[in-house]
């Protein structure tokens, strides 16, 4: 199933279409979700007031940043067996992106955190600190393969870097959970249901979906423009060929 | 058939390189000791407080130490060619790269891990915790080198890549600091030094691998 998808030609026909009609259908969702938290939904005093508002852009993000490292990671497993460019390509654009989701929800949860805690960083805490890490194997990342010189060395050594941290992510979250925690526990993904009124849920899990859409379609755009990229490269070897 | 030359080659050619050109074995000991004692002259030098904190500054300043002289660590064979005779070989390149880094944590590591209890005493680390927490050190310190080689194998092709070792391996690093800091506190009991061993054992069962598929990437 996975050679279906690898073929460019048909990614670049699917593509076209479908990342700015992701684009849009994720923006109109997101907008709707910000929209039900900010103002409509009411508040919550238990969590804190207002505050708690910051979980509609806070909860996506986080979820976005585990989601797309994990991407990332079968990215890279899947160019490094099979050797599909596309894996590679995609790989490549998720990097930034996931950066950036997880810089955002570092952000926001410090937000939140500094009335509702009281402090803006917690180093003892699990969470925050396995979403910091994840935010430097981003950076380190991009960093190495900025730094090789050519495309095939920087999708190896990327791939091999983004293994090497993906079999690493179990033991560090394993080994920061020991410390002691404030965050909250999970009260959406649990065995006996969400332990969240719908009125919270709903629009919180459209916004997750919307983000998961968005991503989706900001990964697209960046692969494509790498397909484009690769082809002009190509076309300026054969020119300089004289062909 | 495999044979085991190239991992005897290796693990040689990393003792001799710690003492041959420039300053080689010498630069992580300098750095490990001027990192600790930047400590006490920045965090104030009352006896207890660098006390509390004198086991942990010394992790910082292992951990550390340890990613000085990674940068050379197989750049060196990859410009002379040593590497590409070592990838066309029949003995597994892992075997070769976990001997040369084992060899390295040898020259460059354990006088690291030697050098605790005079560096321990300056920072006001009760004489008792010393010991135990010299094998912490040597333990958390295999554990820095292996993660600090794959850094070093995958930035081998990069000039100047120090930095980006740095980049790299300093978040591999979490685990052994926790745990080890946390069995330094314990007094090298219970069940923290047992995730310090284990996290070891797993660097040591993924890092080989790892820093093959990297040397064979700036080989060809």
């Amino acid at each position: 199933m996975i050679s279906a998808f690898a073929n460019p030609h048909r990614f670049m026909a699917l593509s076209r279409w479908l990342a700015p009609t992701c684009l849009v259908v994720g923006i109109a969702l997101i907008a709707y979700s910000v929209w039900q938290g900010l103002w409509i939904i009411p508040e919550d005093d238990y969590q804190g007031g207002d505050i708690m508002r910051a979980m509609f852009i806070h909860v996506p993000s986080a979820w976005l940043a585990m989601a797309s490292y994990m991407g990332l990671a079968l990215c890279s497993f899947i160019w490094f067996i099979w050797r599909h460019e596309l894996a590679d390509m995609a790989a490549k654009s998720i990097a930034p992106i996931g950066a950036g989701y997880t810089a955002l929800c570092l952000a926001t949860g410090s937000i939140w955190g500094k009335p509702t805690w009281g402090t803006w960083w917690l180093w003892d805490d699990a969470r925050m600190m396995s979403v910091l890490v994840m935010f430097f194997l981003f950076l380190g990342y991009m960093a190495l393969r900025a730094a090789m010189d050519t495309r095939q060395k920087a999708a190896r050594a990327g791939a091999i870097l983004a293994m090497v941290g993906a079999v690493n992510v179990p033991l560090i979250k394993f080994s920061v959970d020991i410390w002691s925690s404030i965050h909250q526990d999970a009260s959406v993904l649990r065995m006996d249901g969400p332990a969240m009124p719908a009125v919270y849920l709903t629009p919180l899990l459209i916004g997750a979906l919307g983000n998961s859409i968005f991503f989706a379609s900001l990964t697209m755009m960046l692969m494509r423009a790498e397909v484009w990229q690769r082809r002009s490269a190509v076309l300026v070897a054969r020119k300089l060929a004289g062909k | 058939m495999s044979s085991p030359a190239p991992i005897r080659a290796a693990f040689r050619q990393a003792i001799g390189e710690a003492w041959g050109g420039g300053a080689g074995a010498l630069l992580p000991i300098g750095f490990f000791a001027g990192a600790a004692m930047l400590v006490p002259f920045t965090v104030g030098s009352e006896a207890s407080q660098l006390s509390a904190i004198g086991s942990g500054v010394l992790w910082v300043a292992l951990a550390l130490a340890s990613l000085v002289s990674m940068e050379r660590l197989f750049q060196a064979d990859l410009e002379d060619g040593t590497l590409d005779m070592w990838a066309q070989e029949e003995t597994p390149l892992f075997l070769v790269a976990a001997s040369k880094i084992l060899a390295h944590w040898l020259v460059s590591g354990l006088p690291l891990v030697i050098l605790t209890p005079p560096i321990g005493i300056a920072l006001q680390i009760p004489a008792g915790e010393l010991v135990p927490a010299m094998l912490a050190y040597g333990l958390g310190g295999l554990s820095f080198f292996l993660w600090g080689g794959v850094a070093g194998a995958l930035a081998a092709s990069v000039p100047r890549g120090g930095l980006l070792i740095a980049l790299l391996a300093l978040p591999l690093f979490i685990p052994t600091a926790i745990f080890g800091s946390l069995s330094v506190q314990d007094g090298m009991q219970g069940p923290n030094v047992l995730f310090l061993a284990a996290s070891t054992m797993f660097a040591l069962a993924v890092a080989p691998f790892a820093a093959s598929a990297a040397l064979r990437l700036a080989v060809d």
